[in-house]
């Protein structure tokens, strides 16, 4: 059994972008391929993924089309605009520079306990 | 997607989010079954996987950022529900504040257009007025400042980079063809005055710089409303000739309809055709007006430094006319509203200060009648806030309420400004200047909207206050019969401020009818019944020859009084209470001073009739007779308070004044202004009330001498026949005899017209036009106010006492009698009543300060007015409060001790 962490303030948002930006995908596919992609290790509130949808969608980043899936029924498919391109480049630089600051100082304080 | 149409789309976006959500749910589920879940087990690990359904959507709707407005529909919807089930308060509330707001809505729309549109021309922050300025010498007017001489103009507007300059002067007179002979205003003008103005012609042409010199053929241009008059709106008209002052013109445009440049002229001809003499002076010239624009890219100040100039450099080339002389350009609007509107200003603000009075009562009464509500609901709001609702929610809904009832007043008060606005300014006495600007626009449309969210502010404020927070146990457990004490004080206190208004609004009334009965008692100087006052005009062929106009004069008086019901009849240049006066400076000895440092007099050039027909009184010494003509020594009668002035006690009769300004014959020759030979004093004469019945009394001038018409020099003589008018006593009223009047004067020609006819009442009336009309306006205010107090008094009373019925219960149970009843409720009521009136009466003498400084003829107020009107206050308000008193004193012990 796998230890679950709760997602990370804001970072939904981003993590939704990333998917997004894959292709147009419907809500139920966002939060299946989050589930899967972090395999179980993050929790993914499926509750939250709905408003965190509209409130993107409301600030220009994604939008939305109602098309058929393949079982022939109709779904809202997001897909990112120009927009929440950028947005999603600017967000994913910054995530990656505080991880690498977080990381190197977890490193430094391991190195400086022995 | 913006907020609105996310809003607008609310039905759309709800079924999507719906179909959203259910798919989502749908597609856990097949999933869940596909893996071997039982279907119904499926769906309820799908739903507990969301979290919800409803919850999710609730957040959704939040995330749409469209909530506060989704809450204010609701607490509109709310707000017209609750309001509606009360039609009654409903329609007071919204009748009271549309009258409150529809008031102070004409008055804005008003001074909108009075005062604050711009000029009625384009581009108008660019065009300025000029004027001579003076160094020491100052006239008591118009200070420093004086009008230009034709050669001044010419030479600045000849050196000027900086402005495009235009002249123009008022040149009534007689239009006597095609159509029938009438008078009309004129303005003689240069070309460039229509381009700067940026005006133009309807049909037709406009000056051109060739008609604009001396020796150019004459052409006119005429107003719409001459050209229907005289050619019955016929296109062929252009071309055509018309005798304006018996010179042929040929007619070469018609004006807009209600052009207009300071006034409204009917007749416009260029001005450089005009060689007469004294035109062409530096000084003691008549004036002409210079309106300039300046060119683009010029800043005002730049053109004043280069007028600064110009003027030291004629000061240099004319030191005998232009020494300390310079040239000032103001903006036009300085000569356009603020003098031309002159004291309406005052007025104005005085009145939109009065009608805002009327419409915080209305406020006031507005507020009183929610609190009451409001703390009838207090259960309803108490159970709102146990169901979870927050103070700020209840506050706005309340808010809201208010806000709707204050916009339903307003667009009912818009509605009786657009009825109101018309009328008001067609009363206003007088003729108010730029009364073709009072118009609705989008200025009183926003300052009708923010005064009813002011309003709603305002009276909303303390209801929605009061929402409650704690004690909600008490209060839902509480009967609803019990009113805090702090709600009793807000409710006195609306009712003091209430009564403290009224009091201001009564007693500024009550000061305006004081005046007016004041006034109307004060003796004018003449018998004013049966007289008639007129202007007449020669015939323009007489006027040609100066050696012909006394007879001509003489035979029109003749005329005159053989029409039968004419008793006599006279000449005289000024009219008591008319427009117009001639003001000259006079010295008890040889040694005259300065202009500017004479005592200056009314002075009337008259025929010897003139006494008689007007019925003022002879003092002393004689009035003047056939043998004061030219060539005998020059006469003049002076009033008593001239006498009083000059002469203190010494008798006048038989004494010099030296009149340096009289039209006379001086040592070098027929010249202006030069007299040096003095006048004997042959009369005194009773004091003419000449500034009308109010302002006389605080008239800077009101010395007031009188000299023949018959020893004014023939020079003269065609500038004093512009100015006389004549005057009529008959014996039946005087209006009767106009038609035949008219047919008299009308001369061998038929061109001689009489004009501006009035008959004396009629001027001694219009003198008192302004109190009476402010008398008027107060008086309807006081009368609202009132009204409005009373009903507020009225309802705080009925709604006290209703809460106090348990109270009162028990009193008539321990034996208190109907009458000790009323009597307590009285009491109470008059408490309020006597510190309202303490704060009014302090505010009222506020008040009455300023309606002495804005109307002529107010002196303080007397005690009496105020003994009055606080009686009638105070009649009323019992009388408002009588009747909840009396309804108290019906209660019957036992039901009131029972619903308890």
């Amino acid at each position: 059994m796998t230890i679950k962490s709760d997602l990370p303030q804001g970072t939904l948002d981003l993590l939704i972008l990333k998917v997004v930006a894959l292709g147009p995908v419907h809500g139920y596919a966002i939060a299946q391929r989050l589930q899967h992609v972090s395999q179980y290790v993050v929790r993914v509130p499926q509750g939250s993924l709905y408003p965190a949808l509209h409130r993107l969608e409301n600030r220009g980043l994604l939008a939305a089309d109602w098309e058929e899936t393949e079982t022939g029924r109709e779904a809202k498919f997001y897909r990112l605009t120009r927009q929440g391109r950028a947005q999603l480049e600017k967000e994913a630089a910054s995530w990656e520079r505080l991880t690498k600051a977080v990381g190197l100082v977890l490193k430094m304080s391991e190195g400086g306990a022995e | 997607m913006t907020w609105w149409h996310r809003l607008w789309r609310q039905r759309q976006l709800e079924e999507q989010l719906d179909k959203e959500v259910r798919f989502h749910l749908d597609q856990h589920a097949a999933d869940l079954v596909a893996r071997g879940y039982d279907p119904q087990d499926a769906r309820r690990q799908a739903l507990l996987a969301l979290g919800g359904s409803e919850q999710v959507k609730e957040e959704c709707r939040d995330a749409r950022g469209t909530r506060w407005l989704e809450d204010l529909a609701q607490d509109l919807r709310y707000a017209i529900r609750t309001l509606r089930q009360r039609p009654g308060f409903a329609a007071v509330a919204i009748v009271t504040l549309a009258l409150g707001i529809g008031g102070t809505t004409v008055m804005f729309t008003v001074i909108n257009g009075v005062l604050l549109r711009p000029l009625h021309f384009p581009g108008p922050d660019r065009l300025l007025t000029l004027n001579e300025q003076t160094k020491g010498i100052t006239d008591y007017r118009w200070g420093d400042l004086w009008a230009y001489s034709y050669p001044n103009y010419l030479d600045c507007k000849q050196e000027s980079r900086t402005l495009d300059m235009a002249a123009w002067r008022y040149n009534g007179g007689t239009v006597s063809a095609p159509g029938a002979a009438e008078h009309v205003d004129g303005v003689e003008m240069s070309s460039e005055l229509f381009p700067i103005l940026g005006l133009s012609v309807a049909r037709g042409r406009t000056f051109s710089p060739e008609d604009d010199r001396p020796g150019a053929a004459p052409v006119a241009i005429i107003s719409h409303g001459l050209w229907q008059r005289q050619y019955g709106g016929s296109p062929a008209a252009i071309g055509r000739p018309m005798v304006f002052e018996g010179q042929s013109y040929t007619v070469i445009g018609i004006a807009p309809p209600g052009l207009r440049l300071a006034f409204d002229a009917d007749v416009f001809t260029p001005i450089g055709r005009n060689t007469s003499a004294f035109m062409l002076r530096r000084d003691s010239h008549p004036g002409i007006d210079v309106w300039a624009r300046l060119k683009p890219g010029v800043t005002p100040s730049e053109a004043q430094t280069e007028l600064a100039v110009i003027g030291r450099r004629l000061a240099a080339q004319y030191p005998k006319t232009n020494a300390g002389r310079g040239f000032l350009a103001r903006p036009l609007r300085q000569e356009l509203v603020v003098e031309q509107v002159g004291d309406d200003r005052g007025k104005l603000w005085l009145l939109l200060g009065a009608v805002s009075l009327v419409l915080l009562i209305a406020c006031v009464n507005v507020a009183s009648l929610l609190l009451a509500r409001a703390i009838s609901r207090q259960r309803e709001l108490a159970m709102r806030v146990a169901l979870g609702a927050s103070r700020g929610r209840l506050a706005r809904q309340c808010l809201t309420e208010s806000a709707l009832l204050g916009l339903a007043g307003g667009l009912l008060g818009v509605w009786i400004a657009t009825l109101g606005s018309r009328p008001f300014v067609a009363l206003w006495p007088g003729g108010l200047a730029r009364a073709a600007e009072v118009q609705l626009d989008w200025h009183v449309l926003l300052f009708a909207l923010g005064v009813s969210l002011l309003c709603g502010l305002l009276f909303g404020l303390a209801p929605a206050l009061r929402a409650p927070t704690r004690d909600l146990e008490q209060i839902l457990r509480a009967g609803v019969r019990t009113l805090a004490g702090s709600s009793r004080r807000l409710h006195s206190g609306f009712v003091v401020s209430e009564i403290a208004l009224a009091v201001v609004l009564l007693v500024s009334a009550g000061l305006l009818g004081q005046t007016l009965l004041r006034l109307s008692s004060l003796n004018p100087g003449i018998d004013i019944r049966n007289l008639l006052v007129t202007r007449a005009a020669l015939a323009p062929s007489i006027l040609a020859n100066p050696a012909r106009i006394p007879s001509a004069w003489q035979e029109l008086l003749d005329r005159l009084r053989r029409v039968p019901g004419v008793q006599s009849a006279s000449m005289v240049d000024t009219v008591p209470m008319r427009e117009g006066n001639n003001q000259i400076g006079y010295w008890t000895n040889a040694a005259v001073p300065e202009k500017h440092q004479m005592p200056l007099a009314l002075s009337s050039s008259v025929t010897p009739d003139f006494l008689n027909v007007m019925g003022i009184a002879l003092r002393e010494g004689r009035f003047f007779d056939d043998h004061d003509r030219m060539g005998s020594k020059p006469v003049i009668v002076i009033d008593e308070v001239m006498a009083q002035h000059a002469f203190g006690n010494q008798d006048p009769i038989g004494k010099h004044l030296w009149i340096p300004d009289m039209p006379c014959i001086g040592p070098k020759g027929e010249t202006f202004y030069d007299c040096t030979e003095p006048y004997e004093v042959v009369g005194v004469v009773g004091h003419v009330r000449y500034w009308g019945l109010a302002g006389d009394d605080q008239a800077r001038v009101r010395d007031q001498f009188y000299y023949p018409f018959a020893q004014v020099p023939d020079h003269f003589l065609p500038r004093w026949s512009e100015l006389m008018s004549i005057v009529v006593r008959t014996r039946i009223p005087p209006l009767d005899l106009l038609v035949s009047l008219r047919r008299e004067a009308r001369g061998a020609a038929g061109d001689q017209v009489l004009y501006q006819v009035n008959t004396m009442e009629q001027l001694a009336g219009k003198s008192l036009a302004e109190q009476r009309f402010l008398l008027l306006l107060f008086g309807l205010f006081a009368g609202l106010a009132l009204l409005l107090a009373c009903i507020g008094i009225y309802g705080v009373l009925a709604y006290i006492t209703s809460r106090r019925v348990p109270e009162i219960g028990v009193r008539m149970a321990f034996g208190a009698s109907a009458r000790d009843v009323v009597r307590m409720v009285l009491r109470q009521s008059l408490v309020m009543i006597i510190a309202g009136v303490a704060v009014g009466v302090a505010a009222a003498l506020v008040a009455a300060r300023l309606l002495e400084h804005q109307v002529e003829g107010v002196r303080s107020v007397e005690p009496w007015t105020f003994a009055i009107m606080i009686c009638v206050l105070v009649a009323a308000a019992l009388f408002a409060s009588f009747l909840p008193a009396r309804r108290a004193s019906r209660v019957d012990p036992m039901r009131a001790l029972r619903e308890e």
